[in-house]
């Protein structure tokens, strides 16, 4: 199967079983993003897939033939400087999951899309509505309250 | 000679290792490229709590190209005796504890030693069991010690007369829930053979400790072993000795003449690298009309497993918190068919002092008295124990510095009187304590050139900031600016470092780093030495001639909860922690630690709790998606400050540890609000909404 991942054709041969996270990490050797849970209920290995954030462990590869896949490797962003200002981690192992979410997260705000903590009218990008949108990314350091701030100056920047 | 303008000690420097951590750079224990022979290992865990293991059959038709080999008592290596009976793995018919590692499948991929696994007919004689904990266990014993080495009960005084006398008394039973460390990273080891010496790229909070304890399983010296743990994804005490995964990849390896990567699901970690042991804590506070404790006693009662004892300190903090002539703790187990109970993040501290700060709550409400004022009527002098002066306490100023900071002088005492639309509102506070310790290692600087110093020591980064910090602190000893230090840590080769653990790794590794360095400038200035580009120092001499007075850090915690009346959910409005740790050598980490640990008493408070099924004898909730850990929404106002602490009895940079008081006390203001805000007193952790509920 064919993949484009970070600008990169890949063509992989994979077991039918084998989840993206899988492929990115023990077939790609891409292994910024991580397992944390295997089942979607943690947030580390989400990388942003045709633009959107997924949790990559719930995917199976071979359903992606043609897709581009973004990892934490292929990232630029202001988020990134931001979260070493702010201390955004410790540990750093939900760290590449958070900032990929912040990265497809604010794609998701600038679109509009509301949240479940967005009133009527249009959402403003508030530290609740930041901390509603990102749960998904759990963080056993709790770097949390760094992470708010540095989501939100690297989106006004 | 080197002049520097400014002492790196104290700034709030960036993480040495930060942008690789935000490039996805950073390499953790499974995620080494180790040759294109890699296989790959999965654990089959017991089905029962407890039984014997006859036979393991293998479906031939299963991954059949794949399948390297499927180890299990009948037919895996002999190892040497095991200090840990738990890393005696596949060595025994035995089965001591539901998720006990009982086969493991190697195989060409992931996919095919997972589905293997699965299908194994494991053949089992089941016992009946016995795993849940109870205060009229006929099986309670009193151990000799708790950890590391207390004795487990204390007494002074005549506690029971004191309560016959007294005018005011408490006397409550609180109870927390077993609890799981649950780092970010599951533990996780890729091993390999090269020749007769064994590498491991392995997840843990001690290199070298690790080298020792796998080495002698498999009869090798320890340096023949090659621990690299260059990043470790979250730890929090379970990573603290070698994890059953280390031995199983290392057999596995051997077996196979492959490198293993075994990388633990999730799920396993509930079973297999340890936890809190749950815990039922009766405290009985006596005091005279204006509030002085004339007696304090604290009773507890937790689990160990069959394997062996494992006694949590949960009574100790008691010991040296408040004044009071006659005072008495004590500590009994039961051994049950559970997993052994391991550290987690304030083993002792963190569980024993919810229940006597909230037992002093409740002590301040029957007495009519602020707590704050109670707690500084009853600041003892000296030890109250040992009656050895205390290095430093500064847990008073913590209280009133923190009340001041927090805005509690205008609080109502009287509980359920704040309402704001549907929600109550209340404050708490609770204090923190946590011992100051250091622990013999040793550190090595080479000159590289002039302006290049390479410092080594096998201490284990776990997101502390310890690489930071001890770049820091060399650069002081040997007064050169930190970018002329580069720090080498994570590797068991290196110089010997002792555990990241028990708040000690800054104080411990520091003190080494700050001898070699001194040595090495010392030796530079005299002008016969030959030997002045490389210099090693050893702690272990000074850390034993130290003062054996109290070292404790202190702090004090203040909530505020909002619970909601129709629904009983309760929200942390403010969380605000103030301490008192010594020099705080990095502002920007240590601000970051303490959060983090209130944080997870936060969890403590309100969300963690595994459920245990008596029937199946094991915890139910086994993953992130049930074992509820505090989220990003969870989080709203949360703050830490310290006071300005000097302390020269403790160590050469004068620090505390602080990677774990920000948890001991922090889930006790939580529950102290939550009475403040409705009047309903919660004393069976965690405060889920549906035991408020039915009370407001």
């Amino acid at each position: 199967m064919d993949l484009v991942v970070n600008g990169a054709e890949q063509s992989l041969d994979l077991d039918p079983r084998t989840t993206l996270l899988d492929a990115l990490r023990e077939h790609l050797g891409l292994t910024g993003a991580k397992k944390g849970c295997d089942h979607g209920q943690c947030g580390a290995c989400t990388v942003l897939l045709d633009g959107r954030r997924v949790n990559s462990c719930l995917i199976l590869a071979i359903t992606l033939s043609g897709s581009e896949v973004t990892t934490i490797e292929g990232v630029d962003h202001p988020v990134q400087q931001k979260f070493l200002e702010h201390d955004g981690f410790q540990c750093g192992y939900c760290t590449p999951g958070q900032i990929c979410s912040a990265v497809g997260m604010l794609d998701e705000f600038s679109q509009g899309w509301p949240s479940a903590v967005t009133g009527s009218g249009p959402p403003d990008l508030s530290d609740p509505e930041i901390r509603e949108r990102m749960s998904g990314n759990l963080c056993r350091c709790g770097a949390y309250p760094n992470m708010v701030p540095a989501i939100r100056e690297a989106a006004e920047r | 000679m080197t002049t520097t303008t400014e002492r790196a000690v104290g700034q709030p420097i960036e993480r040495i290792e930060g942008p690789d951590k935000v490039r996805g750079a950073a390499r953790y224990a499974a995620e080494y490229q180790v040759g294109d022979d890699l296989a790959y290992a999965w654990v089959a865990q017991s089905p029962v709590a407890s039984g014997t293991l006859n036979g393991v059959t293998v479906d031939p038709l299963v991954e059949a190209d794949d399948v390297l080999a499927v180890l299990w008592h009948g037919n895996a290596p002999r190892l040497a005796e095991a200090d840990d009976p738990e890393l005696a793995v596949l060595q025994s018919e035995r089965i001591s504890y539901r998720g006990q590692a009982l086969a493991l499948v190697v195989a060409r991929t992931f996919e095919a030693a997972r589905r293997a696994a699965a299908t194994l007919q494991l053949d089992i004689a089941e016992d009946p069991h016995d795993t849940v904990l109870r205060t009229d266990h006929p099986e309670l014993y009193a151990p000799e010690k708790v950890n590391p080495a207390f004795p487990a009960a204390t007494s002074s005084g005549d506690v029971d007369a004191a309560f016959e006398a007294a005018p005011v008394t408490v006397d409550v039973t609180y109870s927390t829930p077993a609890l799981h460390n649950s780092p970010m990273e599951p533990h996780a080891t890729t091993a390999l053979w090269a020749g007769d010496d064994l590498v491991l790229y392995d997840s843990n909070q001690h290199p070298p400790g690790i080298a020792a304890t796998v080495g002698a399983l498999f009869d090798l010296p320890p340096e023949r072993v090659h621990v690299i743990t260059e990043h470790v994804g979250g730890g929090f005490g379970s990573k603290g000795t070698a994890r059953p995964n280390a031995v199983l990849a290392a057999m596995a390896a051997k077996v196979t003449g492959r490198p293993v990567r075994l990388a633990l699901p999730r799920q396993a970690l509930f079973s297999m690298v340890g936890h809190r042991t749950p815990t039922i804590q009766r405290v009985r506070l006596a005091a005279a009309e204006d509030g002085r404790l004339t007696a304090i006693d604290h009773e507890v009662v937790e689990h160990s497993s069959r394997l062996f004892e494992f006694a949590e300190q949960t009574a100790v903090a008691t010991r040296h918190m408040y004044a009071a002539p006659n005072r008495r703790t004590g500590h009994q187990l039961v051994r049950l068919d559970m997993p052994t109970p391991r550290w987690m993040r304030a083993p002792g501290e963190a569980p024993g002092m919810v229940a006597l700060e909230c037992a002093m709550d409740e002590l301040a409400v029957a007495l009519s008295l602020d707590p704050i004022e109670l707690r500084v009527r009853n600041e003892p002098s000296v030890e109250p124990e040992s009656g050895v002066p205390f290095s430093s306490r500064h847990y008073v100023e913590c209280l009133r510095r923190g009340a001041d900071r927090f805005g509690w002088h205008d609080r109502d005492p009287r509980p359920r009187q704040r309402r704001e639309g549907d929600w109550w509102i209340g404050t708490g506070v609770a204090g923190a304590t946590y011992p100051t310790m250091a622990q013999p290692s040793t550190a090595r600087v080479r000159r590289l050139a002039a302006d290049s110093y390479e410092v080594s020591i096998a201490a284990a980064d776990l997101g502390t900031g310890a690489r930071t910090i001890l770049t820091q602190i060399a650069a002081d000893a040997l007064e050169v600016p930190v970018s002329q230090v580069r720090m080498r840590i994570g590797d068991s080769t290196l110089p010997k470092a002792s555990v990241a653990g028990g708040s000690s790794g800054s104080a411990s590794w520091g003190w080494a780093v700050t001898g070699a360095c001194r040595a090495l400038r010392s030796s530079s200035s005299s002008s016969s030495s030959s030997s002045s580009d490389e210099a090693t120092f050893d702690s272990s001499e000074l850390i034993e001639k130290q003062e054996k007075d109290g070292k404790h850090a202190f702090g004090a915690h203040f909530a505020e909860v909002r619970v909601d009346a129709v629904t009983g959910e309760v929200r942390v409005s403010r969380l605000f922690g103030m301490f008192a740790a010594g020099k705080i050598l990095n502002p920007r980490t240590a601000r970051s630690q303490f959060l983090g640990g209130m944080i997870m008493g936060m969890g403590m408070a309100l969300h963690e709790e595994s459920v245990l099924d008596p029937a199946m004898g094991t915890w139910v909730n086994h993953d992130l998606a049930e074992y509820h850990i505090p989220a990003h929404a969870d989080i709203e106002s949360i703050e830490a400050e310290w006071l300005d602490e000097q302390d020269d009895q403790l160590n050469p940079m004068g620090s505390k540890g602080i990677g774990e008081i920000g948890i001991v006390g922090s889930p006790a203001a939580i529950l102290n609000a939550i009475w403040h805000a409705t009047g309903v007193r919660i004393r069976d952790l965690p405060a889920r909404l549906d035991k408020i509920l039915p009370h407001i």
